[in-house]
């Protein structure tokens, strides 16, 4: 069984279910946090862009485009991730504080993550570019080591710093050679004794070969001139030239990719990662894709040495490492509270036709089931749902019958807010779901007494039973009060105005009020007689026409001919015929009274119109 | 595009607006207000762009808008005015209309003033009285207009307690926006796409004229007067079409103009250059309509002596006019960008005030241009 929380004061919240099959249902909190929401939003316009791009274009520029947006979304993270770090710092309230460190740390293992991914799997590098990207990634990822130079360059003997060789070593194990040298200077000029050998360190710092992203050497070249180097290396360390400098010793040892004397300076690298990349620099620097996972895991066992177990992050890391694209999406849906970072690198993965063999035996595919997830979760939200909107939109199997299910779940509380909803469904030919809102809202106006408004929401839905509905009230109001409410709308009908017979006798029935008003009379009469001989006005309503015929046959001059008078006569017979003894009996005076009051007058005005229609033609 | 900066906010915007600056100052706008809508909170928030306060922590210029304060406000708001330098009126989905007061020296926000049930539906079977969204407010100092979904239009003073005029049951169709005309004249839009203009000096309680869209009733959404001809009337509907009305004459509007492809929800006449007109939709767009650009309609007189001030003014003149009451404007002259491209989202609001436009969106995001005519 499922249980969900409510607004009631919880008077025993101490107590735990008691049956182990229920379950507290919780709401994702993850959607109420107002840095979050920058990041949907920001995300979903990256997330349409992406799914409006040319498919068509081919090979490098479609690659070129899928990194962009990779890009994109990680600069979405950073952004959401650096204004959370503000809030953290800026916030007095303890828990407040512990809440947006761990949103921070979150964030930033997702960027993380995003991060390699897009290394591995967007940008496919070859081997010996691979590297620079990892490098790149290390070194924007594991400890800020700036701060640490910083300090070290301000102080008064920066080579005297407590920090001074770490500084140094952390260059080194992050491969950014030039600023290492940079530091080493500063030892040089600071203690002539060492100075020779700071020069030999730095001469095999420079000489030290590496690719660049626009260099066009070959892989053989690189290695043939990485062997030279590292013979060179090998030679300075056995000849003891560093042998009375310890630090130098081990940094030479790091060029020639010790990995003891690396894993020496576990604490520097802090992460298995680091550590992973830091021994191909200085011991695979060609290393391919596929080569990658060997050197992954072993790095991971060497780091961890058994003491501790792996945390979900590393698992993550792990397999991507090892290319299993379908075990990192698992592996985050487990260990992140929402469905954002899954769904959206699922998506770009899937622009990258990575996952296209892959089938789920529910639903369709994994790509659209995460969209659907995140989704979901947004309409949930009383005010992101907007952004779920175009997310359905792109989930060609389920993504309809699911919009179609949430859509109707939207409290409609303005007009405004019903327009939109609206709009999102006439845009996708929703046409149940339109009806359905526009009945919401004639309903409403009905209740609220607001007749025109309610009948423009069922014109507005083709409604037409609806439309007779309000058309009733309002002929209803008219027979009480004598006059019409809401004539601005009824005048202005136009061609909506077909849309239910009653709508079109109660526009047509005010159309002869009108003219009956102007003085029109004759066309007020025609207008009359054709409600009833072309059976537009309902019968029940036909005394009442009749009536309004009284005046009109009561004036000076002959309005209905006598061809016109013997059709309404027919018409008062139809009436009274039509109905039978039982209910004669039961009609009250007032009645009868109208019907003999009605035969006089059409009487009268027979007569009157017999000898007029005689006199015109026999002069 | 690269004109705008942008900033994600946590909250769907429904109302930009600058706050008004001084008649004889000569700065841009430094400071507007955004009103949020469809949240659990909706606030009422007050930035600044402006050079004041706005340097960045390492020295560099910011362009980005800076939450000065917000203050809570009860329902969504629907739409928002500022009624002086320092005070907003805001009109509330619950039927309420607040005048908030922005306290500049300490950077606070509070209640000034409030109209409880400025609009409500009554219930016929219970005394019950149920609030109606209040849609439309405008000011004129000291006049307050709001209309709303019950078709009532409230006419209120500030520090007035009750309203001084209430037009009940003027339209039987819900009221989309107010403006003033005159002084003394409203002009107000509906959803059976009418145009009607109410005479306050007139004690009855009808409408002294009804301009209407020809037969099929697209609900029109916004309304705005072109500020130096008053007769030119410039208003959009829920079809995305922007139609320019002659109120001296005529029923129909002067011109339609195929806009956007869904409901436009404001429509702006520059206020100091009314050759220039923005408008935004529910489709994502912010359109600028520049009938100024040809420049060879518009001959020079520079070289002709005493007479060209006369003639600079007839010519000028007249082609105002006719650049908006032209039967055909977009054959004419009239450029037309779209100042927001690639917006999926509703682009609810927006203002413009001088060299500076603001607009907010469903996507929680204000765009803010304060070089508009670079």
């Amino acid at each position: 069984m499922l249980v969900y929380e409510t607004l009631f004061p919880k008077e025993c919240a101490e107590k735990r279910p008691g049956c182990p099959n229920i379950f507290i249902v919780r709401k994702d909190e993850d959607v109420y946090s107002q840095t979050l929401r920058k990041l949907f939003n920001e995300s979903h316009g990256i997330f349409v862009g992406l799914q409006r791009t040319e498919e068509e274009l081919a090979g490098k520029s479609r690659k070129a485009q899928l990194v962009r947006v990779s890009k994109n979304y990680r600069s979405v993270i950073r952004a959401c991730m650096e204004e959370m770090h503000q809030l953290a710092i800026s916030t007095r309230d303890p828990e407040l504080q512990c809440q947006h460190s761990t949103q921070v740390s979150i964030l930033s293992a997702m960027e993380l993550i995003w991060n390699l991914c897009e290394i591995l799997f967007v940008e496919v590098a070859p081997a010996g570019h691979l590297l620079l990207h990892l490098l790149d990634w290390v070194r924007l990822h594991v400890c800020d080591v700036d701060s640490m130079v910083r300090e070290v360059l301000s102080s008064e003997n920066p080579s005297k710093h407590k920090d001074f060789w770490n500084a140094v070593d952390i260059f080194v194990l992050q491969g950014r050679m030039d600023d290492a040298r940079h530091l080493l200077s500063k030892e040089a000029s600071a203690n002539p004794t060492s100075m020779g050998m700071c020069k030999i360190l730095d001469d095999l710092m420079k000489k030290m070969p590496i690719l660049s992203i626009g260099n066009t050497q070959t892989l053989t070249e690189m290695e043939l001139k990485w062997q030279h180097w590292h013979e060179e290396c090998q030679r300075y360390l056995q000849d003891g030239t560093f042998a009375s400098n310890l630090h130098m010793e081990s940094i030479c040892k790091i060029l020639l990719g010790d990995e003891n004397a690396i894993l020496e300076k576990k604490e520097l690298m802090t992460t298995w990662y680091h550590f992973l990349v830091t021994r191909l620099v200085y011991s695979h620097p060609t290393v391919k894709p596929v080569e990658l996972r060997f050197y992954a895991q072993s790095s991971l066992d060497l780091f961890l040495g058994g003491e501790s177990s792996p945390e979900p992050l590393d698992n993550i890391l792990m397999a991507a490492f090892e290319f299993e694209i379908h075990q990192v999406i698992k592996e985050c849906s487990i260990a992140l509270s929402n469905w954002w970072f899954v769904a959206h690198l699922t998506d770009l993965l899937d622009h990258c036709k990575l996952l296209q063999s892959h089938n789920l035996y529910f639903g369709s595919n994994m790509r659209e089931f995460l969209l659907l997830e995140y989704a979901s979760g947004l309409f949930s939200h009383h005010s992101l749902w907007q952004l779920g909107v175009d997310y359905f939109d792109h989930c060609p199997e389920y993504g309809k019958v699911y919009l179609e299910l949430h859509i109707e779940r939207i409290p409609l509380n303005t007009e405004q807010k019903a327009l939109k909803v609206l709009r999102i469904c006439e845009q996708r030919q929703m046409h149940e779901q339109v009806r359905s809102i526009c009945k919401i809202m004639a309903m409403k106006a009905v209740r609220n007494n607001r007749l025109g408004s309610a009948l423009s929401w069922s014109i507005r839905a083709k409604d037409a039973a609806f439309a007779t509905l309000i058309s009733d009230r309002f002929l209803k109001d008219y027979c009480e009060r004598g006059s019409f409410s809401d004539l601005d709308l009824i005048d202005n009908l136009g061609p909506s105005m077909l849309l239910s017979d009653r709508l079109t006798f109660l526009g047509k029935y005010r159309e002869f009020h009108r003219l009956y008003g102007e003085k029109r009379f004759s066309e007020a009469a025609k207008l009359l007689l054709m409600l009833m001989t072309a059976r537009i006005a309902p019968c029940s309503f036909w005394m009442t026409l009749l009536t309004d015929a009284l005046p009109l046959l009561e004036q000076k001059e002959v309005i209905f001919s006598a061809e016109q008078t013997y059709e309404l006569m027919r018409c008062l017979e139809d009436l009274t015929a039509g109905k039978t003894d039982n209910q004669k009996l039961q009609v009250d005076d007032v009645e009868t009274t109208k019907v003999e009051i009605l035969r006089l007058a059409l009487a009268r005005n027979l007569a009157r119109a017999i000898v007029k229609e005689g006199t015109l033609e026999g002069s | 595009m690269e004109d705008f900066s942008a900033k994600f906010v946590s909250q769907k915007i429904s109302k930009t607006r600058w706050r008004p600056v001084p008649a004889a100052a000569l700065q841009p706008p430094e400071l507007f207000a955004t009103g949020s809508w469809d949240n659990e909170e909706n606030k009422i928030s007050v930035w600044s762009v402006g050079d004041f306060g706005s340097l960045g922590p390492n020295g560099e210029y910011q362009e980005e808008p800076q939450l000065l304060c917000d203050i809570r406000h009860h329902g969504d708001v629907m739409d928002m005015q500022f009624f002086d330098q320092e005070r907003i009126v805001a009109a509330s989905s619950t039927g309420s209309v607040t005048v908030f007061r922005h306290h500049q020296n300490n950077q606070t926000l509070s209640i000034n003033q409030r109209w409880e049930r400025a609009h409500y539906h009554v219930d016929p079977d219970t005394p019950f009285y149920g609030g109606a969204s209040c849609t439309g407010v405008i000011c004129n100092n000291p006049e307050i207009v709001t209309v709303g979904e019950d078709g009532r239009i409230n006419l209120f003073r500030a520090d007035h307690r009750e309203a001084v005029r209430t037009i009940e049951n003027a339209d039987s169709s819900t009221l989309h926006a107010v403006t003033f005309l005159r002084t003394t004249e409203i002009l107000t839009v509906n959803s059976i796409g009418q145009l009607k203009i109410w005479d306050f000096r007139q004690q009855r309680n009808e409408p002294s004229q009804i301009f209407s869209l020809t037969g099929d009733r697209i609900p029109l959404h916004c309304v705005d007067r072109h500020p130096n001809q008053q007769h030119i009337v410039a208003t959009g509907g829920q079809d995305g079409m922007l139609s320019i009305w002659d109120v001296r004459q005529g029923s129909m509007p002067v011109s339609l103009l195929n806009a956007h492809e869904a409901e436009m929800w404001e429509v702006h006449f520059h206020p100091s250059n009314p050759d220039h007109l923005f408008t935004c939709s529910e489709d994502g767009s912010l359109w600028h309509w520049d009938t100024s650009t040809d420049v060879s309609e518009k001959p020079s007189f520079f070289h002709q002596g005493g007479r060209s001030t006369t003639l600079l003014s007839h010519t000028a003149n007249q082609s105002v006019i006719s650049a908006w009451l032209s039967n055909n404007p977009t054959k004419d002259r009239m450029e037309i960008t779209n100042l927001v491209p690639n917006q999926t989202l509703s682009v609810n609001s927006l203002d413009v005030l001088g060299p500076c436009l603001v607009c907010g969106t469903d996507a929680e995001a204000i765009y803010v241009n304060r070089h508009l005519f670079a």
